[in-house]
């Protein structure tokens, strides 16, 4: 091409010489940040179709033309192309900066298998796009247990809470197209809401060193990002098609994109899953059927010096809850446990009836960034989120349809920050956050508020720095501060505030004395600062090892502080405290990375040391006119959590692989010296890996997936009177599920269909033995078996 | 760059419009499924001294237990016409539940148990579809003086056809416990 355009100029040249013309084109091309000169680019003249290149200094000059206006494009090998117009009227001076980082342009698409990671010194895992289409029809907790490290807790198979490290919900943050969800992430049953295909790329960040994201984030940061948009001419999509056998459901999931290469762009998605009672090896789990509907648009405009994003989501998700996991009293959680198998057990429906779950939730998002030369980035972002969750539970008479939780969470935020990246050894980046967020609870439920209304603000500012000390060493520094205010009102039960005591510590905060209800105005302020610091030194092209040190608090959820009364979903009285601090982190955690031509290794470890840890425990019982129940409180200690996590990868030859995921993590309660409640047992998965080219890109693999029994866990069981027997019964809430091995297979092939289009089959079988296990992590594991045997095909057209 | 500037005051005066709160307190829940009562009347069926049973817990899923009272000792080989009056006391009348009761019957059935065999129970009414609900019950002690206690429960949807729940058996009952009261009674 280049060879062309040169012949064409040429000739074009000789043609000009005859012309009356003689002004001067002239100037100099240099980089964008540091402001070196660019050697060899071209300067094209698109107008007079006219040509030449910069020499050492960057120089260009073009003789004898025209006086008026030419379109000029400037381009450079690995520089992003520039056009733009330019009046010339006798000897004009033009200077052209070209981007020359082209891999931080994060709309050029990174070839090659290196993985696209967004910090130098943490650990952290990318999940690229074929990976994440893979659970086109599952969680977004599914597909991340793919990481080493990562597992999840979750309420029956619908809701999945990804785990990092032994931690969850309010102590993990997920990024979503630049937005930190806000979806009252503090329940156990609260799963993100999260349309995983929404997502292009996926990285987990494990631990707080990310500060950029939040202080907070003691167990780890998850970033979705959406698929990069290539600036050129062009109309593209994708459709995902899947239907599988546990479930009876169906998947669908559709893309359309449009780009223009001055900068603009459009994407559309929306996606649907249905399905019906699932399965386990011997029976149906009644009531388990779930619908998901998602619909999403992102569009802006960007160019490398300024751009903005437009970005909208709506996502509703219909789950329904096993039918036999709602229960009165401590006795129907006696005879749960004892039995076998769940006391409900129905043919198959679709139907979804309490108790379930509707949960709405919307993100708009509005942000852009400007480029100045010499010196760096600059983004705004504002942001709103409404979340809008029922739980409807099984009532009686004329509030059968009336939700038992109706709560509204709305989320402004805006932020902005500075990347100075001008220097590529030393760059620097500033930011700023300030929040604000209202939950409403509906009185209109007729059940008393799970979570009262509040006001939360915060605000917080943070900088990094990250240093190129040389081609083998990073390191990065970063500091935070955030400061969290919750302002609530909330009504007390008289009784409940004198057991708790609070007469004495909060006396000031009641506001009206209802006789039997107190109505309170708790505000309390939070003062949180992280910090993070860390090392990456590869000491050849085999070794890497990183070291990382994190420091973070977390101010305690309007879970942990407000609780006050009947969970219904989960049978139980659940207590917070209004003494509850914040919990401090300190992680220190180290990665020795492998890297040969055939073998691939990563070790990863850690050992996370939480002050005035917070979680819930059973403290007792309590007798009510239903009868008595178990009492669980939140309570603090100083806790430790440590572990590693293996992941290996070898290649047989071009064919056959093998590779091992493994991790291994023990909790302990410092104070009581005891095992730690809900930490994830042993997990290894061995994959075999077959895949050839030439037989329609097949793929293959075969996954064994072995997870031992929990054998550390605190003992918190308990004795209770069962009137209907009249003896005194043991409530085995605590002994862990036997160890469990599940086998999975998974396939696919593509094919070309046309010049642009490809399909892409998938078969997948998940539990190919049909193996009846439970799951420790799941607070379904008392009512039922998890699921059985699973065939999924799937089709994906790119288009 | 013109764009970026009204990107900003878009986005600035939107936040400034979207954080006004507003200061009203909210307001009390009227707890509406709440049962803080159950009293049983035990009435002889050849006359004599009417019993009750009693469990208020007025303070709902609060921290105090029921209190529990039961106002005399049975009378031994007595037939006792019982009846259950539901109430959630909270409110100002109280609210009755035995309409609510009724018009579900097919989805509630009471138990009654005694230990040391001290009484025997019968259902005396039905529900829509045959089977017993047990508002209405007689109760028959027996013939020698003892102590013991009598447990009346209610299940909300239980399995009404399962082996043995018809006669008033709660083990195959299922379905979850509304209500669950035990009372420490004497037989002389």
């Amino acid at each position: 091409m280049k060879k062309y355009l040169f012949i064409v100029a040429f000739v074009f040249i000789s043609i000009a010489h005859s012309q009356n013309c003689s002004s001067k084109f002239f100037g100099n091309v240099h980089d964008f940040h540091d402001g070196s000169p660019i050697l060899d680019a071209s300067i094209y003249l698109e107008t007079i179709d006219r040509y030449t290149t910069t020499d050492f200094d960057g120089n260009f000059s073009i003789e004898n033309i025209c006086d008026g206006t030419m379109t000029i494009v400037v381009s450079h090998l690995a520089c992003e192309t520039k056009r733009f117009e330019v009046h010339i009227k006798g000897n004009t001076k033009y200077d052209v900066t070209l981007e020359h980082h082209i891999e931080e342009l994060s709309e050029v698409k990174i070839e090659g298998k290196g993985p696209a990671k967004l910090t130098k010194t943490s650990q952290e895992t990318h999940l690229d796009t074929k990976m994440i289409e893979q659970y086109s029809s599952l969680s977004l907790g599914d597909a991340l247990k793919q990481i080493s490290g990562v597992s999840s807790i979750n309420t029956g198979n619908s809701i999945v809470k990804p785990i990092i490290n032994g931690l969850h919900s309010s102590r993990i943050i997920v990024m979503t197209n630049g937005v930190r969800l806000q979806d009252q992430e503090w329940g156990i049953e609260h799963a993100p809401n999260i349309d995983l295909n929404t997502a292009g790329n996926i990285n987990v960040i494990k631990g707080s060193n990310a500060l950029a994201y939040g202080g907070d984030a003691i167990g780890g940061v998850i970033v979705l990002k959406p698929s990069n948009i290539s600036l050129k001419d062009s109309l593209y999509g994708k459709t995902i098609l899947s239907g599988q056998t546990n479930g009876k459901g169906f998947n669908i999931n559709s893309v359309l994109t449009k780009t223009y290469k001055e900068g603009w762009y459009v994407s559309v998605q929306a996606s649907m899953k249905q399905f019906g009672d699932f399965k386990a090896p011997d029976y149906y789990l009644t009531n388990t059927s779930s619908n998901f509907k998602g619909f999403s648009v992102n569009g802006g405009y960007k160019t490398f010096e300024q751009g903005f994003n437009i970005y909208y989501s709506f996502l509703n998700n219909e789950i329904g809850i096993l039918r036999s996991s709602h229960i009165g009293n401590i006795e129907d959680l006696v005879n749960a446990i004892n039995s076998q198998q769940p006391l409900v057990i129905d043919d198959f429906s679709y139907d979804i009836n309490a108790p379930r779950q509707d949960v709405t939730h919307q993100i708009a998002k509005l942000d852009f960034y400007n480029r100045f030369k010499n010196f760096g980035r600059f983004e705004l972002q504002y942001n709103y989120q409404n979340n809008e969750r029922f739980e409807y539970d099984i009532r009686v008479g004329g509030d059968k349809n009336k939700p038992a939780i109706d709560l509204t969470l709305k989320t402004h935020t805006i932020k902005a920050s500075l990347k100075m990246d001008s220097n590529e050894n030393a760059i620097y980046e500033f930011g700023f956050n300030g929040g604000y967020q209202n939950n409403f609870a509906n009185p209109d439920t007729g059940i008393r508020r799970l979570i009262p209304d509040y006001d939360k603000f915060d605000a917080g500012m943070f900088a990094i720095a990250n240093y190129k000390l040389n081609t083998k060493t990073d390191a990065d520094f970063g500091v935070r501060y955030d400061f969290i205010r919750i302002d609530a009102k909330k009504f007390y039960q008289t009784s409940r505030w004198d057991e708790r005591g609070y007469g004495d510590d909060f006396a000031d905060i009641v506001i009206d004395d209802l006789g039997t209800q107190l109505l309170t105005n708790p505000i309390f302020d939070y003062h949180n600062v992280s910090a993070s610091a860390g090392l990456a030194h590869k000491f050849n092209n085999k070794h890497t090892l990183i070291f990382n040190y994190g420091l973070s608090n977390r101010a305690p959820n309007p879970s942990e502080l407000f609780s006050d009364g009947l969970h219904h979903s989960a049978a139980r009285i659940e207590l917070g405290d209004l003494r509850i601090k914040q919990e401090t982190s300190n992680r220190i955690s180290s990665t020795y990375q492998y890297h040969h031509s055939n073998l691939t290794v990563s070790l990863e470890g850690f050992y996370n040391h939480i002050k005035d840890y917070i979680f819930i425990k059973p403290t007792g019982t309590e007798q009510t006119v239903r009868g008595a129940f178990p009492v669980w409180s939140y309570e603090q200690t100083n806790a430790a959590l440590f572990g590693f996590d293996i992941t290996v990868k070898y290649y047989f030859n071009d064919n056959w692989s093998f590779s091992n995921k493994s991790s291994f993590i023990k909790g302990r309660d410092l104070n009581e010296s005891e095992a730690l409640i809900d930490m994830p047992s042993f997990k290894t998965m061995n994959i075999l890996g077959y895949s050839n080219e030439k037989w329609f890109q097949l793929n293959a693999n075969l996954q064994s997936e072995l997870v031992l029994k929990q054998n550390d866990f605190p003992n918190n069981n308990f004795e209770v009177f069962i009137p209907s027997t009249g003896n005194m019964e043991f409530v085995d809430v605590s002994s862990t599920p036997p160890t469990y091995h599940l086998l999975n297979f998974e396939s696919d092939i593509t094919l070309d269909v046309s010049e642009k289009t490809n399909l892409n089959i998938g078969l997948n079988i998940t539990n190919i033995f049909n193996t009846s296990y439970r799951e420790y992590l799941n607070r379904l594991r008392y009512f039922a078996d998890d699921l059985g045997r699973n065939i999924m095909l799937q089709l994906k057209f790119n288009y | 760059m013109k764009l970026f500037k009204k990107l900003c005051i878009i986005t600035l005066s939107s936040i400034v419009l979207a954080s006004c709160s507003n200061d009203d307190n909210p307001v009390p829940v009227n707890e509406e499924e709440v049962i803080t009562t159950l009293t049983a009347t035990l009435t002889p069926v050849g006359g004599g001294t009417t019993i009750t049973l009693q469990t208020k817990d007025l303070d709902g899923d609060g921290p105090n237990a029921p209190v529990i009272t039961v106002s005399g000792p049975l009378s031994v080989s007595t037939s006792y016409n019982g009846n259950l009056q539901i109430l959630n006391e909270t409110e100002t009348p109280a609210e009755s539940i035995n309409m609510e009761i009724e018009e579900e019957n097919d989805e509630h059935q009471f138990f009654f148990q005694a230990t040391n065999s001290i009484a025997t129970f019968d259902y005396a009414d039905v529900d829509g579809n045959g089977n017993p609900l047990g508002l209405e019950f007689t109760l028959t002690t027996a013939a020698t003086a003892a102590t013991g206690t009598i447990t009346i429960t209610l299940r909300h949807l239980p399995n009404k056809t399962a082996s043995g729940v018809s006669d008033g058996d709660i083990t195959n009952a299922g379905g979850e416990t509304d209500i669950q009261a035990t009372f420490s009674v004497t037989v002389q």
